[in-house]
Order: structure tokens, then sequence, then C-alpha cells
């Protein structure tokens, strides 16, 4: 596998009358980890949603294994895992109950290995109460527990060390580096000080400020 | 913490069924619903007391009533669905449920349709089961109240279907009620229509059959459509937002 997973080519993406980026053109590799940089507005989210299929105002081109993305559309999303900022936990249902929700489309996994997940993300304990009882990072670890589970060989994370504590960071850097060392491709945003090893670079321009 | 195995492209076989990815989406909203209340009572409430009102308001007349009636449940069925499609993606829209929900592998027209069908478990089947009660209020003889329950529960889902594709479109939009039943509403009239007109005709002693066909293509025209336009719609609302 070391054909790029996904490839743009001359990605442009207008904003409001404003030009987010233009003549973008990267490609993700398995066993590799991107980061996409940039002060705030500069289209982190915009091209991450993009990237996910989620966002349709851009023009250039996406190939997913050397073939465009648009015509296999299935295909991709079976094998993509995409954490956006607002990422999916229901306030209403548990932590357990989000986690099945989640991962019922995608793949058959059993409560017991639902529950080491939530474990392994710090949550045991907290597995039956309604997660709008919990903090915000708890919550947000509910979500990120999807990746003690997730084989999808692409992970596209917005924003992935928010509200985390500084030991959370510490396990999440470590996971994402030890997935990258098993073959999988990673892409996050982040405004946390990553530096991992091999780690690829997309910048965004911006504005100016501060 | 990470796997041991290596990762891989995963092979079309080992995708999640079309109807097992349903049945999840369909459970998530009735186990959310019934841990919220008010959202669940609300369109019954309303329902309850906009055919209550008719008597003290117009006229409490038998004969008004009996002619009057089944129209009276009718609309108030449909004002009721109307006020609770706008619950039907918000949530789910506001928490990144529906980013998810988008980016599952199954298609994505069959999973609004779970979603719909939970829509219609939770709001208008009741109004189905509450009907006869309020039928028996306005003195609707058993004939017209057995025949108004079934037009309902053969409209209320077209309701439903058609609501989806409303509450999808104005989605991104910060107060989309107004424009919701703008959209909404002259779609809703021939499901009126014929809902109203079977009673009245069985009222008469006409046959209903007909009409009641004509029910039933409404219902099977929005099921096949309806599906397809609101995963549009909610394609089109999510790259917006």
């Amino acid at each position: 596998m070391s054909e790029p997973l996904l490839q743009a080519m001359n990605l442009q993406c207008e904003r409001d009358d404003r030009m987010l980026f233009r003549d973008l053109s990267f490609s993700i590799l398995p066993g590799t980890l991107t980061r996409v940089e940039g002060p705030n507005g500069s289209g982190k989210t915009t091209l991450l949603r993009i990237l996910a299929g989620l966002n349709d105002a851009w023009s250039g081109d996406l190939l997913w294994l050397g073939k465009p993305l648009a015509r296999q559309r299935d295909e991709f999303l079976q094998n993509m895992m995409y954490i956006g900022h607002r990422p999916g936990i229901k306030p209403l249902l548990t932590p357990l109950e989000n986690l099945r929700a989640l991962m019922a489309g995608r793949k058959t996994v059993s409560d017991s290995v639902l529950m080491q997940a939530l474990a392994g993300t710090g949550l045991s304990g907290f597995e039956d109460v309604p997660c709008r009882r919990l903090s915000a990072g708890q919550q947000r670890r509910v979500a990120l527990a999807r990746l003690l589970i997730a084989d999808e060989p692409l992970w596209i994370l917005d924003e992935v060390f928010t509200a985390i504590d500084i030991d959370g960071v510490a396990a999440l850097e470590s996971l994402l580096v030890e997935r990258a060392r098993a073959g999988g491709a990673i892409v996050v945003t982040t405004h946390h000080d990553l530096q991992l090893p091999s780690m690829q670079r997309i910048s965004l321009g911006g504005g100016d400020g501060f | 913490m990470a796997s041991e195995a290596r990762v891989r492209l995963r092979p079309a076989h080992e995708a999640i069924g079309v109807l097992p990815a349903m049945k999840a989406v369909f459970l998530r909203d009735l186990k959310t619903a019934f841990r919220q209340h008010q959202d669940l009572l609300n369109p019954l409430l309303f329902f309850v007391m906009v055919v209550s009102l008719f008597p003290l308001g117009v006229s409490p007349e038998v004969s008004f009533l009996q002619q009057a009636g089944s129209g009276i449940l009718w609309v108030a069925a449909l004002l009721s669905v109307l006020l609770s499609l706008d619950h039907l993606f918000r949530h789910d829209f506001d928490d990144g449920t529906l980013e998810q929900l988008v980016l599952q592998p199954q298609p994505l027209f069959l999973l609004v349709l779970a979603k719909t069908l939970a829509h219609w478990v939770l709001t208008g089947l009741p109004l189905v089961l509450l009907a006869p009660l309020l039928g028996v209020m306005v003195h609707l003889d058993g004939n017209s109240i057995a025949v108004l329950c079934l037009t309902l529960l053969i409209g209320t889902p077209v309701l439903s279907l058609i609501g989806a594709i409303g509450a999808a479109l104005t989605l991104g939009l910060r107060s989309a009620g107004v424009l919701l039943s703008l959209l909404i509403i002259p779609l809703y009239i021939p499901v009126l229509i014929f809902g109203t007109g079977t009673v009245a005709a069985a009222a008469d002693g006409a046959s209903v059959g007909g009409y009641m066909a004509l029910l039933g293509a409404f219902l099977v025209l929005a099921l096949t459509l309806a599906p397809f336009a609101a995963a549009a719609a909610l394609r089109i609302s999510l790259s917006n937002s």
C-alpha cells in the first residue's frame, strides 16, 4: 500500500467571496500523518470537510486510489472515518449508546469491545451516565473512543485535541503515531503544538492580526 | 493502544448491510425521543387542544360538530405534524450526528427513510391512536371514526415524508419555522382534501374505495420519492453549513 490513498489536485475553494485556498495539491499516503495548519478562519475545517466529502463548494480534482472520488463514493466512505468538531455525540444518550450508534453503520462490534474502548479513553464508570452530564472533555473522549475501534485506513480528524487534558493529549499522540506506523493515514487540524516524526504539513494562508 | 494488525483497505463484503444500519438509526431516534418527553408530548397536546377548542369557540351543536368534525381532526393532525417537523433533523444537525449519518457507507436515502419512519412512529402514530377518542368527542358515528382513523393511518406517513424534504431544505436557516410552513403546506393540501373527502363520503354512505386508493397512491409516491429528495436536500444543507 504505497499508492496514495487520497490525492488532491489544484483544489480551490471560495467562501463568502473570499479565496480560502487555490492550487492546493497534495497526496495522502498510507502510514503518514498530515497536519493542516493555518490561523483561525484560514479554511482548515473547510478543507477537511471537502476531503471527507461533506462540502461540495470546491473545484479541482480529488482522487481516491487514483480514481475520481465522486465515482466511488461508497468504497471511499467505507474506508474513511471523519470526526468533526461537532463529533456526533447525543447529549441524551449514554457514552455506550452513543458509541454503539456511531459504530452501527460501519462495523459489527460487541458491547464488551465498546466498553473496553470507553475504558481506554478513561471513561470507565461513566458508561451509563447521559452525555449531557459529562464534561466537554469527557464528551470529546466518547467520540475519540472510536479511534480505538476504527479500522478505516484513512482518518480525518478536525481539532482532535480540543478540551482534552495533558495526559489524554499524550496518549492520543502516541495512538496516532502507532496508527501511522501500522500503515494508517491520518489528516488532522489542531492548534496544539503537535511534533511528530515524519509529519507532512499543509499550510493554509490566512489573515493577519495579533 | 492501536491494533497490532497492519491497516488494510476494507473489502466491500465487510460493509454493514442496509437493514441493520437503518434499524440502528431508527432505534437511536426512538431512544433519544423517549428521553425528551416534552418534544414527544407537544404535538399530541397541541392536537387535543385544537380539537377541543373548536366546540368551545365555534359551536357545540351536534349537527355542526358531526359535519365539521373530521375536517377539524385532520387540520389539527396536519398542524401538529408540521409543528414537530423542525426537530426531525435539527438536533442531529447541531450535535454533528447528521454529518456522521451522511458519511455512513449505506445509501443516505434509506437512512433518511429510517429517520422519517421514526418521526412518524413518534408523532403520526400517536395522533392516529388518539383520533377515535377525539372523534367521539365531536360526535362522529362509529363508521366515520373508523374511516377517519384509516385515512389518518395512511395520510400521516405522507405528512412525515413530505415534511422531511422541507425540514432538510431549511436546515441551514436560523429560523426555519415560517419558511418550512410555506414550503410544506401547499404539498399537504391534496392529502388533506382527500383525507377529509374520504370521511365525508363515508358519512354520506358512498363508497370510499376510490378515495382510499388515491391516498394509498400518495403514500407510495411519497415513500419512493421523498427520501431521495430529503437526502439530496440534507447534503446541500450540510455543504453550506
